[in-house]
């Protein structure tokens, strides 16, 4: 039998006798009340049952950043979080970051910037770069981070490690900086 | 990934006490490392215990002069507190240098101190592992086995895994105590070296808690006077677990405290290496690594660790 090979299907043949539990999300403003096997994350509510296919999964553990949402404000792996565990939490994925009419001024400048090529890890990138300058706004330190007192700077330095969980197998980074750079400006 | 059921917990007592009567339950905080192994059928709960409702997310400073972190304080939240990055600048730096910017939002105080190894064969359910099943036997122990990541003291004939996490590192070095509730409501306070357990003939069991023991938080004693740094040796400068990993606090007397990571089945400190410091990093090293047993392909690691030190010392 060949395995199931879309959305629909692999929910219908489902096992259902599983425990399963009903959580209410607000996604990119929508309010959704689903009823899901346990075992479901975030990413895979997004992904399967809410056909959100914006956010991608490139590893499933954690290792890439292709899955990055925002959770009530803050940018998280959607692969290692259980959507149960989300309950009357706002979400916040690429599609709630812009539309191919209103580009967000993040989306903007990674196509001015040519910051991909194949698009893979684009979503889980700009998810992150906007978090990546709140963080810095609310001077939050990091690795590279010289003095933990003082008021952090945005350099390339900064952006580059902040940006180091979310990989890109076609090595668009050089032009994802320049991206976020270009809108850390715009907003200075 | 086996099924199970779910509950969230309102308290620390009941979440202690659901978990010592439900069969097969666990706790679940950030979930980084739980769901990883959940992915994987290493960890195989019937029943999730989710604790982050049960009111530990607070910062607090304690009566001598210390903080006191909640359990669920995220990593995030932990080494941008304005308190921990003046005095407690280890902890910051070790925090940052750990994982990456969206597992830090997630990862809590309580789930990074009981995060599992990462050594290679334990994460690979095809070979033999006493961690993961007592009694197998160590792939990491075969021959040609890969070993560069792995411990080098501290480990036994069973296991030579290392604990991964670095802000253990740096709670080590801090001299930070571990507080818990038991299934029966009472509390304990634990040392570090107290609360992880070495790998013995059982590498299975990695710290004392008790069947249903919940960790409550972390206290922090008053602040150590002096330089603060944390230095990570990893395969690339980011979002890497440690090879090796130095946390330094250094008096401007010449007294002070070195912790290591990657190196033992817990942050490695000892009172004889500390009080070696003023004699410089290769005294310190052969008190903290004397009775080591490495592999031939992880015995890099001993030089690594004086040298990182070294490096450290040599930017005073
Ligand atoms: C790709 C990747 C890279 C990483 N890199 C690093 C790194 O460089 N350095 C580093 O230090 N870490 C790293 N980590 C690990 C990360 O720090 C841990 O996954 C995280 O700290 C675990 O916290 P959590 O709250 O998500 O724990 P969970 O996954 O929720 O729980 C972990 C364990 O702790 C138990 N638990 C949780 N809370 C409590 C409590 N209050 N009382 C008792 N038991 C509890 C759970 O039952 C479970 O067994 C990395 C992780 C990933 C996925
Ligand atoms: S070193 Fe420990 S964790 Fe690794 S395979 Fe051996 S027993 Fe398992
Ligand atoms: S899919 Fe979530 S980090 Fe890779
Ligand atoms: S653009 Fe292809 S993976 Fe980044």
């Amino acid at each position: 039998m060949n395995a199931p090979n879309s959305a629909e299907q692999r929910r219908d043949q489902a096992p259902q006798d599983v425990p399963r539990s009903t959580v209410t999300l607000i996604v990119n403003g929508t309010q959704h009340t689903l009823t899901l096997d346990n075992r479901t994350t975030l990413l895979d509510t997004l992904r399967e049952h809410l056909a959100l296919t914006g956010s991608k999964k490139g590893c499933d553990h954690g290792q890439c950043g292709a899955c990055t949402v925002s959770v009530n404000g803050e940018r998280i792996n959607a692969c290692l979080t259980l959507a149960v565990m989300h309950e009357g939490d706002e979400i916040t994925t690429i599609e709630g970051v812009g539309t191919v009419e209103h580009l967000d001024p993040m989306q903007q400048a990674f196509v001015a910037n040519d910051a991909f090529q194949c698009g893979y890890c684009t979503p889980g990138q700009i998810c992150s770069a906007n978090a990546v300058l709140q963080e810095i706004a609310a001077n939050i330190p990091s690795h590279v981070t010289a003095d933990l007192t003082a008021t952090i700077e945005i350099t390339d330095a900064e952006i580059r490690e902040r940006m180091s969980g979310n990989l890109c197998r076609c090595g668009a980074y050089a032009n994802i900086l320049k991206a976020i750079t270009q809108v850390a400006k715009e907003r200075a | 990934m086996r099924a199970f059921s779910y509950e969230r917990a309102a308290s620390p007592a009941d979440a202690a006490a659901r978990a010592a009567e439900v069969p097969g339950a666990k706790f679940i905080a950030g979930g980084t490392n739980l769901l990883d192994l959940m992915k994987h059928e290493i960890e195989t709960p019937l029943h999730l215990i989710d604790v982050r409702g049960t009111g530990l997310n607070d910062i607090t400073a304690t009566e001598e002069g210390g903080l006191r972190v909640g359990a669920m304080v995220s990593n995030s939240t932990l080494a941008a507190n304005p308190r921990v990055r003046e005095a407690y600048g280890v902890l910051s730096r070790a925090l940052v240098a750990g994982a990456s910017g969206q597992l830090r939002n997630k990862a809590t105080t309580g789930g990074n101190l009981l995060q599992r190894t990462r050594c290679p064969y334990f994460y690979d359910t095809a070979m033999p592992c006493n961690k993961r099943s007592p009694g197998a036997g160590c792939a990491a122990l075969g021959k040609g086995a890969t070993t560069r990541q792995l411990g080098v003291i501290g480990t036994s004939d069973a296991c030579i895994a290392t604990h991964p996490s670095d802000m253990a590192v740096a709670l080590q070095a801090l001299d930070a105590r571990v507080e818990t509730v038991t299934p029966e409501g009472e509390t304990r306070s634990l040392t570090l070296d107290a609360f992880y357990q070495l790998p013995g003939d059982t590498p299975d069991v990695e710290n004392t808690l008790a069947k249903g023991e919940m960790i409550t938080g972390v206290v922090l004693p008053a602040p150590v006077e002096g330089r603060h740094a944390y230095f990570k040796v990893r395969d690339r400068s980011s979002y890497a677990f440690a090879l090796v990993s130095v946390a330094l606090i250094h008096a401007p007397d010449g007294t002070g405290r070195v912790a290591l990571g990657g190196m033992a089945p817990r942050p490695w400190r000892r009172d004889a290496a500390d009080a070696a410091l003023p004699q410089g990093a290769a005294a310190v090293m052969a008190e903290l690594l004397d009775g080591a047993r490495p592999t031939e392909e992880n015995a890099y690691k001993l030089t690594l660790a004086e040298r990182t030190l070294a490096a450290l010392l040599a930017e005073e």
